[in-house]
């Protein structure tokens, strides 16, 4: 009698337990369910949009990379090909050559060539930029914006959270589509997202 | 025409000194018409590398787990569980750098289940699915090999000493707490807390900041005497994962047949998982009953309690996010109570938002915690009231079992059981049972 009463209890438990485990089942797989109709099925990474950002310089030093992932990048179609490049040249610089101290960029990862009078081409040696964005600022403010901060996906591990988006002061950071994973200016821009 | 050019580039560079200015598009210089013939050079766009991996990732992890179960309760091998955790450590560690996480998914699932305008990529929903599903079948398997967090904690284990279960109960409270926040604070959009505070994915990436790097080191080092720190004491994703594996189907068991009650396995566990037997019913019945009843009548009051005070918590808490704050510290420049400005506050008012639209932001968000800190408090005091259940009530068995709970499936102690070294064939029968008799 006593066992009989002690297996039924155990048919119980297991009954009970049974239960208990297709509605966890069915709780995870709802959720899930509810989840997916919401999801694009694609990844997203995260990116900088260039028109809110405020080239604070923590994107140099944030990023949990030993050198920042997010670098410089030159939309050359919106370029005036300036000789006097604001992104380039030390606001106030006495002459305009390639020399240190005339040079914005704190490890001259900006390289100057000569096209022909009056224009000069720049382009930026990923390698050496930190991502600090003082020739962003020289720029906005005096160029025609071409030269703006990206995430550059090569180099991002691409974090749950961004450690730079949290820092960042003008959220400038979201999420966007893996497929179009960059926010370009100019034709380049243009180009990338059709 | 150059020469107009240049002298007005001069002049700008002259006269304005860079200041506050958000980076526009202005055409200020028109864009030259090349005589010779130059071509522009193409901006390079390298791909993600989360795309290249991402059903790869999938497949890993599908196949690990499928191992890992597999070892547990098939093969009942440590070695191969041990060589799979490597494996598991090695990839979703240090070569995926240890950011598909189902422990962090907890943050995102969050976060798409309170925000619609959050989407949630479909690999995100199944790293925070599977694992649990697999729980359910199998036990923490995924515990075992699979989580990179647990592998890199399980490898350091060298002299674990026994955590008092009165000590292991309370400290197993701080995950319940921690989950609660960490979901609070994703779905709430103040960002997420569980990755912020990833002691271990400074080591994987080989580099982090140093709070990140310290916490890490620390957890190891206490890793060495108390096994697995945080899977044990703070790991959100392991309540989850701990309610699942309660309801398993099938889980590992430290004896392949019965338990003969030698003994042998019960301090086999670096990780205090292995119930001991209890013969008796506890001495003092009535008393128990007693406080079982009490318990069931303050329950409301304790969730209700919690609840509240949870709710005024949360209005400080609610400062972590950063439109709350931002709305705080725009408040304070406009009324004068701090001088200057901040580069957050800057950035705000060259974006030519409207303060009362920041304020009207900050006030729902606030709203949000508020609501949040009731439904948070009350799950922790329910969760008090349920161990505390859980503790009077003392349910007789006989066998040495591992806790369905806490038990990583790590299959560790299978090999203590004289049973099980009689399937391997290391032992004769009659000497398993002569251990038997000898206790
Ligand atoms: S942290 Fe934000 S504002 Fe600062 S430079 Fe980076 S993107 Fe721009
Ligand atoms: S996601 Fe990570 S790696 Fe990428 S930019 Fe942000 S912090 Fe750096
Ligand atoms: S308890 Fe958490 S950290 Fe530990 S192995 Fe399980 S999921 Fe990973
Ligand atoms: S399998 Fe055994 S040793 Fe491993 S966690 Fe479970 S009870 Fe502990």
């Amino acid at each position: 009698m006593a066992e009989n009463d002690s297996k039924n209890k155990v048919n119980r438990r297991d009954v009970m337990r049974f239960s208990l485990n297709t509605f966890a089942g069915l709780a995870v797989g709802g959720v899930s369910g509810m989840l997916i109709t919401n999801s694009n099925s694609r990844e997203m990474v995260w990116q900088i949009d260039p028109n809110v950002c405020i080239q604070c310089e923590k994107c140099s030093t944030n990023c949990v990379l030993p050198q920042s992932a997010v670098k410089c990048v030159h939309s050359y179609s919106m370029c005036g090909y300036c000789d006097l490049c604001s992104g380039y040249l030390e606001p106030g610089a006495v002459s305009r050559d390639t020399g240190a101290e005339n040079q914005l960029c704190p490890t001259g990862a900006i390289k100057r060539k000569f096209i022909e009078d009056p224009y000069f081409q720049y382009t930026i040696d990923e390698e050496l930029c930190i991502g600090c964005g003082k020739c962003v600022k020289g720029c906005g403010s005096f160029g025609n914006g071409s030269l703006y901060l990206q995430v550059r996906h090569d180099l991002c591990l691409n974090c749950n959270e961004c450690s730079i988006a949290r820092s960042c002061p003008s959220q400038a950071y979201r999420r966007v589509p893996a497929d179009s994973p960059y926010i370009l200016r100019g034709d380049e821009g243009a180009k990338n997202s059709s | 025409m150059i020469k107009v050019k240049k002298l007005i580039m001069s002049l700008n560079i002259l006269l304005f000194k860079p200041s506050f200015v958000l980076s526009q598009v202005v055409e200020r210089f028109p864009k030259p018409d090349f005589q010779s013939d130059y071509t522009r050079p193409l901006l390079q766009t390298p791909e993600p590398r989360i795309k290249l991996y991402e059903y790869f990732d999938l497949f890993v992890l599908i196949t690990a787990l499928s191992l890992a179960s597999y070892f547990a309760l098939k093969l009942r091998s440590r070695t191969k569980m041990f060589l799979l955790m490597i494996f598991c450590l090695l990839y979703f560690g240090f070569f995926r750098k240890g950011c598909i996480c189902p422990v962090g998914s907890v943050q995102n699932v969050s976060l798409a289940l309170f925000d619609a305008a959050y989407t949630i990529p479909a690999t995100v929903i199944a790293f925070f699915a599977l694992p649990l599903v697999f729980t359910l079948f199998f036990g923490r398997t995924f515990c075992a090999a699979v989580c990179p967090l647990g592998a890199i904690q399980d490898v350091v284990i060298f002299k674990p000493a026994v955590v008092s279960p009165w000590i292991a109960q309370v400290l197993g409270m701080i995950p319940y707490l921690y989950l609660g926040l960490a979901v609070l604070f994703a779905s709430t959009g103040a960002g997420f807390i569980i990755c912020q505070y990833d002691p271990f994915v400074g080591f994987f990436r080989f580099g982090a900041s140093f709070n990140m790097i310290a916490l890490g080191i620390s957890l190891l080092i206490l890793g060495t005497v108390v096994a697995r720190p945080y899977c044990r004491f703070l790991c959100p994703y392991g309540v989850i994962l701990n309610w699942m594996s309660r309801l398993s189907k099938w889980h590992v068991t430290i004896t392949p047949a019965e338990c003969i009650n030698c003994r042998l396995c019960e301090e086999s566990c670096p990780f205090g998982a292995i119930n001991m037997p209890v013969m008796e019913h506890p001495v003092n019945r009535g008393k128990s009953i007693r406080f079982l009843a009490v318990l069931f009548i303050l329950l409301p009051v304790v969730v209700m309690g919690n609840g509240w005070v949870f709710s005024r918590l949360s209005v400080p808490l609610s400062g972590q996010h950063f439109t709350v704050s931002l709305a705080a510290k725009i408040q304070s420049e406009n009324s004068g109570i701090t001088t200057g400005t901040t580069e957050e506050t800057d950035a705000f008012r060259a974006s030519g938002k409207t303060v009362e639209e920041l304020f009207r932001e900050a006030s729902v968000i606030r709203q949000k915690f508020r609501t949040g800190g009731w439904i948070f408090g009350g799950f922790l005091g329910l969760i008090i009231c349920l161990k505390l259940i859980n503790l009077t009530v003392i349910r007789r068995h006989d066998d040495y079992t591992a806790d369905s709970g806490t038990c990583f499936s790590c299959a560790r102690c299978f090999s203590y059981c004289p049973i099980e070294q009689v399937r391997l064939g290391n032992m004769d029968p009659d000497e398993a049972s002569k251990i038997k008799k000898s206790r």
